[in-house]
């Protein structure tokens, strides 16, 4: 449980999709003009980021990392269709987008309205692809992807509904003509993800298991940290 | 009966007859030479800003991207391109993203099997090209109309403008970040590298200065 906080929060702050990765730009540089319109995409992202990488985990730890397969039979115990991710993943985000729109459309057509024009959008943003990337090289257990997603979704939210806010003042702004647009809004942006960094210093709330470890381990083996530090610059000398 | 066939056979002889585009028409040049600068992918049209961002610390990586966009471009551009008779309009978005995602799987296998070390440091973003907009904004806005030369010339063009772009953030975010160019030392021994260039803050900053530089050039003026 402390573990799932930590991400958390450090997914909506400190690995912010957007100031930390630039993940979803293209979107979020497109419609932060509007509050209304920010707000609404925001909440798709937010709902298909946190289906669509859970489902990703799914495909990813029972199909397709080595070993994956066992559960069909222990033959499979080698295959390896890790080469496969990238087309089993956007299909997977693709379909499910698609689905979600017909359904939405069909059932609830006030919230499709609201919601459901941004939904072939979100199909190619890269904040949801990106999110299943991130899963092979973060190792994470079903609830802790589930809480990743979440949190990944929320920070998105964040920094794209601050951003409309701002561009909407701006419009009262005296900005130099070829700097109109793109050029202050990029300048916005790095001003912002300025801001984010900041929580980059923040502790977190609950140390994991690793900082706990490493810290017995400083307290209780100096001498053997300034020897490994000592290799490390040495190695770093040479390889340069 | 017999005169209408030789007419249409004669129309036939006189469609072929019809004397074909030059290679490198003033038009088909254009295709190159437009998204250098007046119709670029990301200063002009605003996509594929993800990676232009994020794997523009050093010159190495950004150059090892430039090269896997343009081949995954151009490819793509030219395959959906020559199915653009038989994709069926309504499940044409899926068709584009396998074609993508197919050649970023090779790109991906190929990068991991020559160079190892780059290939863990783009880590997520070579994935992502199959979301970059540029390869999904060209596939969408060109090769659905237009024949294969034309998609090989338009791919090469878009992707040349934006290889120049992340070429020349890199440029800058590597010199003054870590004094280096291509991983050489450039600067003199004592350069301590400035922090905010290696961050991607930094990145956003000097995109939006280039931006500035590029349009007040070409006279582009947004609303």
């Amino acid at each position: 449980m402390e573990n799932l906080i930590n991400i958390f929060i450090k997914s909506i702050f400190i690995d912010n999709m957007i100031f930390a990765y630039f993940l979803g730009m293209c979107s979020y540089l497109a419609v932060s003009k509007k509050y209304k319109t920010a707000a609404g995409l925001g909440m798709a992202v937010i709902f298909v980021l946190g289906i669509t990488v859970p489902l990703n985990w799914l495909a990813y730890n029972f199909l397709l990392k080595e070993g994956a397969l066992t559960w069909i039979s222990a033959d499979f115990a080698t295959v390896d269709l890790e080469v496969l991710k990238f087309i089993v993943f956007i299909a997977i985000v693709a379909a499910f987008v698609q689905l979600t729109e017909m359904v939405v459309e069909k059932f609830s057509p006030a919230l499709y309205n609201s919601l459901g024009i941004f939904l072939p959008l979100i199909a190619v943003n890269c904040s949801i692809l990106g999110g299943a990337l991130f899963l092979p090289t973060r190792d994470y257990e079903f609830a802790e992807a589930v809480t990743f997603a979440l949190g990944s979704g929320i920070g998105w939210f964040l920094a794209v509904v601050s951003l409309a806010a701002i561009r909407e003042k701006m419009a009262y702004a005296d900005v130099p003509k070829p700097l109109r647009g793109l050029g202050i809004t990029f300048i916005i942006v790095g001003l912002m993800a300025f801001g984010f960094m900041s929580f980059g210093g923040f502790e977190l709330p609950f140390k994991t298991t690793e900082q706990q470890q490493a810290e017995q381990e400083k307290s209780s083996a100096k001498v053997e940290n300034k020897s490994a530090e000592s290799v490390v610059n040495s190695v770093a000398n040479y390889s340069e | 009966m017999s005169t209408e066939t030789i007419e249409k056979a004669n129309d036939q002889i006189a469609e072929v007859k019809k004397p074909s585009e030059p290679l490198f028409s003033k038009k088909r040049r254009q295709l190159l030479s437009n998204p250098l600068d007046e119709d670029n992918p990301i200063t002009i049209q605003v996509l594929g800003i993800c990676s232009a961002l994020a794997v523009t610390v050093a010159l190495k990586p950004t150059f090892v991207m430039a090269v896997a966009v343009t081949a995954v471009l151009v490819l793509a551009n030219v395959v959906i391109s020559a199915l653009r008779n038989t994709i069926p309009n309504r499940i044409r978005i899926i068709v584009q993203l396998v074609v993508v995602a197919s050649l970023v799987a090779i790109v991906d296998q190929v990068l991991k099997a020559y160079s190892y070390d780059i290939w863990k440091e783009l880590s997520v973003f070579i994935g992502l090209i199959i979301t970059n907009c540029i390869v999904m904004g060209r596939l969408e806005a060109f090769a659905l109309g237009n024949k294969p030369w034309d998609a090989f010339l338009d791919g090469l063009g878009n992707s040349f403008g934006y290889a120049w772009i992340i070429l020349a953030i890199a440029f800058f975010r590597e010199l003054f970040g870590s004094g280096k160019l291509f991983g050489f030392q450039v600067m003199p021994d004592g350069y301590i590298g400035n922090g905010v260039m290696m961050s991607p803050a930094g990145a956003c900053l000097l995109l939006g200065v280039l931006i500035w530089i590029v349009r007040s050039r070409s006279g582009y003026v947004e609303d």
